[in-house]
């Protein structure tokens, strides 16, 4: 056992260390940089242990655009705390340059002309680059996959996952952990998991009827490297039974179980583990929380909720990573570790500039044999677009106004309804619009548009649901996505008001007129968690909508009335 | 988010149910008359009791709770919001090899579920934790 006096010396020594290892002038450096690739992955190696992180890479292969939000509200201890700090806030708590390369990879403002300026980002070929290099200087570096892997674009639907997993095996990973994973069902994942050539962890992956450990899903695996005995332990997402539909993976259960997470630590110590890694799919606030929880964890790799920082959060004697997602970044931890504790540590957030970072070429010749077959339908153009389309930020993104208003013309609808999830990337104004773009933004098991008839009653308590999942300031009632997107409706919401009480001044936009709790409105929506929803294919509708509207334009979205208190 | 005629229609019920609670305290006991019952109006302290419970439930119509106290005689398990909130006592005998219990319980809506031990000497300790039932969806 370590004594609580040998916690306080490895405090001293790991903040000793921080202050020499670069924290805290990562924009300097990085602004002082003109982009090259070779300093994108500038890293004096250090120490004796590598971790390469990725996450939520949602399927996508190929390069992409990705619009950091704009708002990201953080409620009770986590107001005003990374993550929830964007735009000007964000690049002064890093020191970062308005409109450097940094600028565009982390915030949002001037998203269009940054774009036009450093180009896509992203690209599992030019993944595959900075992993090798970071192999080149570390051969043993673990590589740890945080789950949305197998989820998010057109092949991936059509292969049911089979193309990320071609994808990742030849980038090798050690082990990841799952979330949207399981909405491809648990037949399919059983059959994808059972021929991984690496460790499928969760210790929170347990047999639903026997709330016993499910078999397929080891709580971790140990690894010995650079002298080091490593334990990763893996965390999947918690809520997915909740968040996704449970009838898809009846035999599963999940939740945050942190007592047994501290058994897990605590057994992989008695085994003899010097460092122990949480590979996590919680969301980064209930990252922050289990790391105040449980003790013994040394580095928490957090994914889930898509946020990216230059700098890990230290909590107590845990460090936690974000590492981004879609394919924009890649994080590189290097970690010294000596007699069985860790005594420093070194990161970088690399982001990946597509057009900085050359393609390993077997890794895009492999991506292009997935994609083939699928070429013809992938490249279709459905129209263009005029306005950035974006997804991200709590309340409202312009690509689900456009789902929204698709939603309301196809579906002859009063009012539209479109999941806050985060995953999808961005277009810039003058973009075709392909069919690979819409799938990218919809892709799902579950993505019926349903039309169905709900009492305004109803309606706000939905929105009251979704935004206690959001703004519960206990993050372990969070579920980590972003709030409903409405179409039709608008309201007022106060973040810092229990639920129940946060939405009101609910209107329906047609007629000007306050949404009446008796009356019954007809409300089209898509990604119901209900079995057997019935409608046609999301992507569908909103293919229908673009070729009739041809180039898109759209309103300035005012229908959110926000008060954070 | 789920929106079916049927989950509508459940939790319609369940709204029905919340608000014809204060007219059915005559049928069912209150909480404050269930734990009273089972302390006999004695203070009740906190920590010793153990109560393991999912934060957010992923079914409310079958939770998964879990009880333990060290030296407990007996332990109560309250669902607060629940139209009838006594939802059992596990009684613990001399030649019991630990004072814990689990069971699945139906939990009406969001609310705070208890546990309440009577300790051998006569003490009473409580362990308490909200448990959230949400309609899902819009999972990130």
């Amino acid at each position: 056992m370590i004594s609580r006096r040998d916690f306080l010396q490895v405090s001293m020594a790991a903040s000793a260390l921080l202050g020499s290892s670069g924290f805290g002038n990562w924009a300097r450096l990085a602004a002082q940089q003109a982009l090259s690739q070779d300093q994108l992955l500038e890293f004096e190696t250090y120490g004796n242990v590598s971790l390469i992180h990725v996450t939520d890479i949602h399927a996508q292969l190929k390069p992409i655009y990705f619009r950091e939000p704009e708002i990201n509200l953080g409620v009770g201890e986590a107001r005003g705390q990374m993550p929830h700090v964007t735009g000007a806030d964000f690049r002064r708590a890093y020191g970062i340059d308005d409109g450097s390369p940094a600028a565009y990879a982390l915030t949002y403002d001037d998203f269009t002309a940054l774009a036009k300026t450093y180009g896509r980002v992203g690209g599992m070929d030019r993944v595959a680059t900075v992993v090798n290099a970071i192999r080149a200087d570390r051969p043993d570096a673990l590589l740890l996959d945080g789950g949305d892997t197998w989820h998010g674009s057109y092949t991936c639907y059509h292969t049911e996952g089979q193309d990320m997993v071609n994808v990742m095996n030849a980038l090798k990973p050690d082990a990841m952990t799952f979330h949207w994973e399981f909405t491809l069902g648990s037949e399919r994942v059983n059959e994808l998991v059972e021929g991984l050539p690496f460790a499928a962890l969760g210790q929170n992956i347990f047999d639903a009827e026997w709330d016993e450990p499910a078999e397929l899903f080891k709580p971790y695996q140990f690894f010995e490297r650079g002298g080091v005995k490593v334990a990763v332990i893996g965390q999947a997402f918690p809520y997915m039974p909740i968040a996704n539909p449970r009838w898809m993976f009846p035999e599963y259960s999940f939740g945050i179980r942190d007592e047994n997470m501290q058994a897990m630590v605590d057994e992989v110590r008695a085994a003899g583990a010097e460092l122990v890694v949480c590979l996590s799919h919680n969301g980064f606030d209930v990252d922050k929380k289990m790391a105040g929880r449980v003790t013994g964890i040394d580095v928490i790799l957090s994914g889930h909720t898509h946020d990216a920082l230059p700098e890990p959060v230290q909590v107590g004697q845990t460090f936690i990573i974000a590492s981004g997602s879609n394919g924009k970044f890649v994080s590189r931890v290097d970690l010294d570790v000596r007699d069985g504790k860790m005594m420093g540590i070194r990161h970088k957030l690399i982001p990946i500039f597509s057009d900085v970072i050359a393609p390993d070429p077997a890794m895009t010749a492999l991506i292009d044999e997935q994609r083939a077959p699928h070429a013809d339908k992938l490249a279709e153009v459905i129209g263009h677009t005029d306005e950035v389309l974006y997804r991200r930020g709590n309340f409202n993104g312009t690509w689900d106004d456009l789902i929204c208003n698709a939603l309301i013309s196809e579906r002859e609808a009063d009012i539209a309804m479109s999941p806050g999830v985060r995953w999808g990337p961005s277009l810039l104004p003058g973009d075709p619009i392909t069919r690979e773009d819409i799938w990218n933004v919809c892709s799902m098991t579950y993505g019926k548009a349903y039309r169905s008839e709900m009492t305004g009653e109803f309606i706000q308590v939905i929105l009251e649901d979704v935004a206690d999942n959001l703004f519960n300031p206990d993050p372990y009632y969070q579920q980590g996505g972003d709030m409903v997107r409405i179409g039709g409706l608008g309201y007022r919401i106060d973040v810092t008001k229990p639920q129940g009480e946060r939405i009101t001044e609910m209107t329906l936009l047609k007629t000007g007129e306050a949404i009446d709790p008796a009356k019954t409105y007809v409300v089209a929506g898509w990604a119901s968690v209900n079995e057997g929803t019935e409608g046609p294919q999301i992507w569908d509708v909103i293919e229908n909508h673009v070729r009739k509207v041809g180039t898109v334009t759209l309103e300035p979205n005012t229908s959110v009335q926000v008060v954070e208190g | 988010m789920s929106f079916s005629r049927r989950d509508t229609l459940a939790l319609g019920a369940g709204a029905v149910a919340l608000t014809a609670l204060p007219l059915r305290v005559g049928a069912a006991a209150s909480v404050e008359e269930v734990v009273a019952g089972f302390t006999g109006g004695a203070d009740v302290g906190e920590g010793g009791v153990t109560l393991t419970a999912p934060e957010i439930a992923e079914n409310g119509n079958t939770v998964p709770i879990g009880v333990a106290a060290e030296g407990a005689a007996a332990i109560l398990l309250v669902a607060s919001g629940n139209p009838n909130p006594n939802v059992a006592t596990f009684n613990f005998g001399e030649l019991a090899g630990s004072a814990s219990a689990s069971t699945r319980i139906r939990l009406a809506g969001t609310q705070d579920v208890m546990a309440i031990a009577k300790m051998a000497d006569g003490s009473f300790k409580k362990a308490s934790q909200t448990v959230k039932v949400t309609i899902g969806g819009c999972g990130g």
